[in-house]
């Protein structure tokens, strides 16, 4: 099977210009289709390593980020789609990137339902997998990224997919979304990551996407075992540490991280059940990426080798 | 003239024979039909489903899964208004599909629901109003000029929305905005309703029939055009088997509620896209010589409203069609004395607003 990579900078805008760009992402395909030239340019940088879907494969989601008209054009506005429909406002074209990443989250948020998902990043050492839940601001992306450039695999820094009544996860690795101060902290961290384009003045400030699959098993389709669940909390002026948390009360936050549970029914029930009731789970709070590496890394039966 | 998702929903077995591009295709006219969950209970019904491959079968499952929660948060919601209703002696009539859904209807299988509709007399609207309000259903943030059109010139007060549920709520008093050519007696809907569970009622069958297609041919935009109509193809398959004399009273009643031209457009629709089996002559009886002369015209921008959103099946001229829909929604829906006022002020609100805002512009419109 082919790599994007193997595409020349000229068919990849080809392609994505017809609507004939179909790859693999995770357990699923997207088909998009894109006429803007900054869109080709980022999915050339940060989607290099996925592979293509072959032209009679089964598509999941078809999206689209496109100008069309001349009132867009001359606006400079741009708008996703999902199956030819709009379900969002038009944005300025500068951040169409962002918007293409996040209406690709959009896509699994509100479409899939076979699995029990939570609004978590997730990262794996060999078949070991932790799940990082939060609310945006609590650092999980920041966290990932900084444990993907320091040699565990990134699972997904958004969804945090669970079989029913399993304490597997199905990796569904994309680029990190990085916002604001924390593409500094992320490049003064390490000079091997890789960046997208940056898309200013969004809802949630200055974004930049940052490449995910560091590791030569990155898109393996393959569950992996979740063995924690640790809940991080960017603090500044607060004692770092990594303190256990208690299951009942891990339970309900988790519950309130996860975009289906309720959906789900006493099958969001059962699932989150044996979830928590098999995996240990911690509060971290930190502020130095460093430390926090390393509280990670020395996880207990997590070693990373 | 036909699409991949009528084709299949009419005759699911076909959904065998269709290669990955085309189930990739039917899902996605499916799902942005709003009808993927229907679709799904269509294929199992003919025992289709279980012949899919899991990585199409999940799409399925994830609609039907979607629905079943909107029907769980519906049977919650509605004790809830029926007891804020009972406070003031008065009863919960739901309406579309709140009504199909509770009262496991046909066309409640599936059926993916935005918001709550109910209709109260005219004259209780603002005790229901406040009894609502007590209970959690709070208006939500629309401007002096809606409120005021609501309440003027509406058939319904602004949505109100539960503060800890976040699902919205329309109180109707009128299926008709009272500025719109037929004047419809109200009063007349109350008459014949029909009790689904205890202190829960629907309009009548004949009712639903005619507020459903009064509903689609007064629409200005047909995003769930297609929904509609399947909506009203399933009860006319349906309603005829349950009271003898179905279609003389539907015919009777639409003469009586002053709502023909609709109903006329809503049979022959149902009957051209879905092949609904209406008798012979009933069409003919309900529809008069001018509504026969201008068929051409509308079967033209009808016929286009009402496929799904896929460029791959798109008729030519479906935009201008939709562009015309919409003026003539706006045509029947008011005089040209307050229309004209009404959409120069909309244009210019939507001309102040910039990007961020244009959406809630342009979701006023409904009203």
């Amino acid at each position: 099977m082919q790599l994007l990579s193997y595409l020349s900078t000229e068919e990849l805008r080809e392609r994505l210009a017809r609507g004939e760009l179909s790859m693999r992402v995770g357990p699923y395909v997207y088909k998009i289709q894109s006429n803007l030239p900054f869109i080709a340019e980022g999915i050339a940088t940060l989607y290099a390593d996925f592979k293509l879907a072959e032209p009679a494969e089964f598509v999941d989601y078809n999206i689209a980020m496109r100008q069309s008209g001349i009132l867009q054009r001359l606006r400079g506005e741009a708008r996703f789609l999902f199956d030819e429909r709009s379900p969002f406002d038009t944005i300025p074209s500068g951040q169409a990137y962002a918007f293409l990443e996040w209406g690709m989250n959009w896509c699994v948020s509100l479409h899939s339902n076979e699995y029990l998902k939570l609004h978590a990043a997730a990262v794996a050492s060999g078949d070991a997998a932790i799940i990082m839940p939060g609310v945006p601001g609590a650092g999980k992306s920041t966290l990932c990224a900084a444990l993907g450039l320091s040699g565990w695999r990134i699972l997904s820094d958004e969804h945090a997919m669970i079989p029913l009544k399993t304490t597997e996860i199905v990796p569904l690795c994309r680029p990190v979304s990085l916002k604001n101060e924390s593409i500094d902290v992320i490049k003064s961290f390490s000079s091997n990551a890789i960046f997208g384009p940056v898309s200013e003045e969004t809802h949630k400030g200055v974004v930049m996407h940052m490449k995910a699959d560091l590791q030569p098993d990155s898109h393996d389709t393959k569950t992996l075992s979740v063995r924690a669940m640790v809940f991080p909390r960017y603090a500044r002026g607060e004692p770092q540490q990594l303190s256990p948390r208690r299951r009942t009360d891990s339970f309900i936050l988790a519950a309130y991280h996860s975009f289906n549970y309720s959906l789900l029914c006493e099958n969001g029930f059962e699932a989150m059940k044996t979830l928590v009731q098999n995996v240990d789970c911690y509060d971290l709070v930190y502020y130095d990426l460093d430390l926090a590496v390393h509280t990670v890394n020395e996880l207990p039966g997590l070693k990373i080798s | 003239m036909s699409f991949l998702l009528q084709r299949v929903m009419l005759n699911p077995q076909q959904c065998l024979d269709l290669d990955n591009i085309q189930l990739n295709q039917l899902l996605s006219q499916a799902r942005s039909s709003k009808l993927l969950a229907s679709l799904a209970f269509e294929l199992e019904n003919a025992g289709v489903r279980s012949h899919l491959d899991q990585s199409v079968d999940r799409h399925l499952q994830s609609a039907v899964l979607i629905h079943e929660k909107q029907k769980r948060d519906l049977a919650y919601d509605s004790e809830k208004i029926k007891l804020a209703l009972d406070s003031i002696g008065e009863k919960l009539v739901l309406l579309k599909g709140a009504a199909y859904l509770l009262a496991e209807l046909p066309m409640g299988k599936g059926r993916l629901i935005t918001d709550i509709d109910i209709i109260v007399p005219q004259h209780r609207i603002d005790d229901s109003e406040n009894a609502l309000n007590k209970s959690g259903w709070k208006s939500g943030n629309v401007n002096a000029y809606d409120n005021r059109y609501y309440r003027k010139w509406g058939h319904e007060i602004p949505p109100l929305t539960n503060e800890r549920r976040d699902t919205t709520l329309d109180v109707h008093h009128n299926i008709l905005p009272p500025t719109v050519g037929p004047k419809v007696d109200a009063g007349l809907l109350f008459q014949n309703l029909i009790e689904i569970k205890s202190g829960v009622f629907t309009l009548s069958w004949q009712d639903m029939v005619i507020h459903s297609a009064t509903h689609l041919f007064h629409e200005g935009e047909f995003h769930h055009g297609l929904r509609d109509l399947w909506d009203l193809d399933r009860m006319l398959r349906d309603f005829p088997r349950r009271i003898p004399r179905f279609w003389e009273e539907l015919v009777s009643r639409a003469g009586e509620l002053e709502l023909q031209s609709s109903l006329f457009h809503g049979l022959n629709y149902a009957q051209q896209v879905f092949g609904t089996p209406i008798p012979d002559g009933i069409i003919d009886k309900i529809g008069n010589r001018s509504m026969s002369l201008r068929k051409p015209i509308m079967d033209f921008l009808f016929l286009r409203a009402f496929r799904p959103e896929d460029p791959r099946c798109k008729l030519p001229y479906t935009s201008f069609a939709l562009y015309l829909l919409y003026v003539r929604s706006h045509y029947l829906r008011m005089p040209l004395y307050l229309l004209i006022p009404h959409l120069a002020r909309k244009a210019w609100i939507r001309q102040l607003s910039t990007g961020k805002n244009s959406s809630e512009a342009r979701g006023n419109d409904a009203i």
